[in-house]
């Protein structure tokens, strides 16, 4: 089998069945936590407490405007590169066809020197949101290897993918096998690491601006 | 078939037949340029033909359809003709010679006898080893029998076709004749691989030209095959390559996109991991090439091309199984079957979190109780 065929084949098959596994794992887990009863007269209704929650996952998606000029920078950063890297993985032909390949339908795409632009882009973010992260002596002191290694694992996806398009360093085989087997870690670390804040990350504010609705408290 | 006027070097062959210096010597030029040589190894291989007796060459075929003889036999520069009776002395090559039964292989013996260590020996097709060899016997001998025996006294032995040099479709899964290419048989001569299913007939004749005229095998990549055609990939020559920049692809092979030339990609062209001269020297004397038919490259050159998965499944698709590439269905149920396995995960976390909970608020409680009993005492 050659590496190719294996990074594609039984390798994806893994990465695939730990990725769905580790999900559900996770977020039913998460969903069956038991939550202490809030014995307190409630402030608003049932009703209230979930407006309160979408809102919240709004307002806390956006910078607050008392603290725009510390935060909005570094929000403008995480932003962009999300951005990036949702136009590079859902709108790059191959990937879709890829994407096409495991779901059964697919949809247009950008051109590829496009995707090779926003590519380099994101990948430039990429590296500020690391410096950034170290050279913050907050961000530094909060981050631990789960963070250093969700990067790398993302950034090895973005550096291979770029290479293979480009025809950069080794066959094209070569260069495509590497960037599947790449794509086949990130796909078993992210249940287990903090890339798992895809699917956290508006559920748990929902549910926090929702508690806090409950108490009379705008978030 | 006896070789003709064996006594005679090429270029003594050659005048006779009326062919001019200066058009041998194009015909060199052209040849090695054709291979990515050096400019003066054209007038080199000129002068080495020139002065050399014709090397012998052995033609078996074992295994195959004939698609690589066919193809052989029409090759533009040089030509099947001018190859055999000017360059090379073909003694052997069951296709094409008169002789049968006991003269051919008395052929194949006084050939093998007369040139041992200095003929080529081509082989065309797999080697079936099952059932003793018996699915493939010629003169009584099975054809993995023939095979050692004759590559014991070869110079070098050009595997010709995908079959020989990889094993081709005899190989592919289930292989009910235990084929093997001749690299699995043959271990101690130099080997070179022409592969395709069939090769393009100018590289089967350039790679044996530049055997015979520099007695080296060329460079070579992983896959014993000459770097000078096998060193691109199909897609980085193909005309069709600055579609795929752009993002074009044909999405089936009747749309505006195929008329229009778009890049074969999503319609499994394997052009990307099939490294071959295809797009540039092209087939039928460079008239055109599958590609420019309106049909992907099937990969025929590369190892195993028959059992990696549907030619019509694009490059960067999920590869599973045999029989294709992923389908939805399949995908769908391993995802179904991991997350159900995940939930009964997660259940379990979150009823283990639950007891600890529970207990350690019991504890807290039964605490709490003690010391008040302590505080009431």
């Amino acid at each position: 089998m050659t590496l190719l065929g294996f990074a594609r084949g039984p390798a994806l098959k893994v990465a695939i069945a730990v990725f769905c596994l580790g999900v559900v794992w996770r977020i039913a887990a998460f969903a069956l936590l038991r939550i202490r009863l809030d014995l307190s007269k409630p402030r608003a209704s049932v009703f209230k407490s979930m407006a309160g929650g979408l809102l919240t996952v709004g307002s806390r998606s956006w910078p607050h405007r008392e603290f725009i000029g510390r935060t909005g920078a570094g929000e403008a950063l995480g932003y962009s590169y999300h951005l990036g890297l949702f136009a590079v993985v859902l709108l790059f032909t191959p990937h879709i066809l890829f994407l096409g390949s495991l779901f059964g339908f697919s949809w247009p795409g950008l051109p590829s020197s496009l995707i090779t632009v926003i590519s380099v882009l994101t990948l430039t973010l990429f590296i500020a949101v690391l410096f950034r992260r170290l050279t913050n002596p907050v961000m530094k002191m909060l981050s631990n290897f789960d963070d250093y290694f969700s990067w790398f694992v993302t950034m090895s996806v973005m550096v291979t993918g770029i290479a293979a398009t480009a025809h950069i360093g080794a066959p094209y085989e070569t260069l495509l096998a590497v960037h599947i087997l790449s794509v086949d870690i990130l796909l078993m670390w992210f249940p287990f690491g903090k890339l798992m804040h895809a699917f956290y990350i508006f559920p748990s504010r929902a549910i926090n601006g929702a508690l806090l609705a409950r108490k009379g408290a705008t978030s | 078939m006896p070789p003709v006027n064996e006594e005679l070097t090429v270029g003594e062959m050659l005048l006779k037949a009326g062919i001019s210096r200066r058009a041998f010597i194009k015909f060199c030029t052209a040849t090695a340029s054709a291979m990515a040589l050096p400019p003066w190894m054209g007038a080199a291989m000129a002068e080495q033909l020139r002065h050399a007796r014709r090397p012998s060459v052995v033609y078996l075929s074992f295994q195959e359809c004939t698609g690589c003889f066919e193809s052989l036999t029409r090759s533009f520069a040089p030509t099947i003709e001018s190859l055999i009776f000017n360059v090379v002395s073909l003694d052997y090559d069951d296709t094409l010679m008169a002789a049968a039964g006991d003269q051919a292989e008395a052929a194949l013996s006084r050939a093998m006898r007369e040139n041992f260590g200095k003929y080529v020996l081509v082989i065309d097709g797999s080697v079936p080893t099952g059932a003793g060899g018996a699915y493939c016997t010629s003169g009584g001998r099975s054809a993995v029998d023939t095979l050692r025996e004759a590559a014991k006294g070869a110079a070098a032995i050009v595997c010709v076709g995908t079959c020989s040099a990889f094993g081709g479709i005899p190989f592919a899964d289930p292989n009910p004749t235990g084929a093997w290419p001749v690299t699995a048989i043959v271990g101690d001569r130099p080997i070179i691989n022409v592969s395709g299913c069939p090769p393009i007939p100018e590289v089967i004749t350039g790679t044996l030209l530049q055997f015979v005229t520099t007695g080296k095998a060329p460079d070579l990549d992983e896959h014993l095959r000459p770097k000078a055609f096998f060193g691109n990939t199909i897609h980085d020559r193909c005309y069709r390559r600055p579609f795929y920049d752009e993002g074009k692809f044909a999405k089936s092979f009747d749309d505006e996109g195929a008329r229009n030339g778009w890049c074969l990609y999503e319609l499994g062209c394997k052009g990307p991991t099939t490294y071959n001269a295809c797009a540039t020297i092209k087939w039928n004397g460079g008239t055109s090439f599958p590609i420019e038919s309106g049909h992907g490259c099937l990969g025929c050159s590369e190892p195993g091309f028959w059992d990696h998965g549907s030619f019509y499944a694009a490059q960067s698709g999920a590869g599973w199984g045999k029989a294709g590439a992923s389908s939805p269905r399949r995908a769908l149920e391993l995802g179904v079957a991991a997350g159900a396995t995940g939930a009964v995960l997660g259940v379990a976390s979150a009823g283990v979190s639950r007891l600890r909970q529970h207990r350690s608020e019991q504890d807290a409680h039964d605490h709490d109780g003690h010391d008040f009993d302590r505080k009431d005492g």
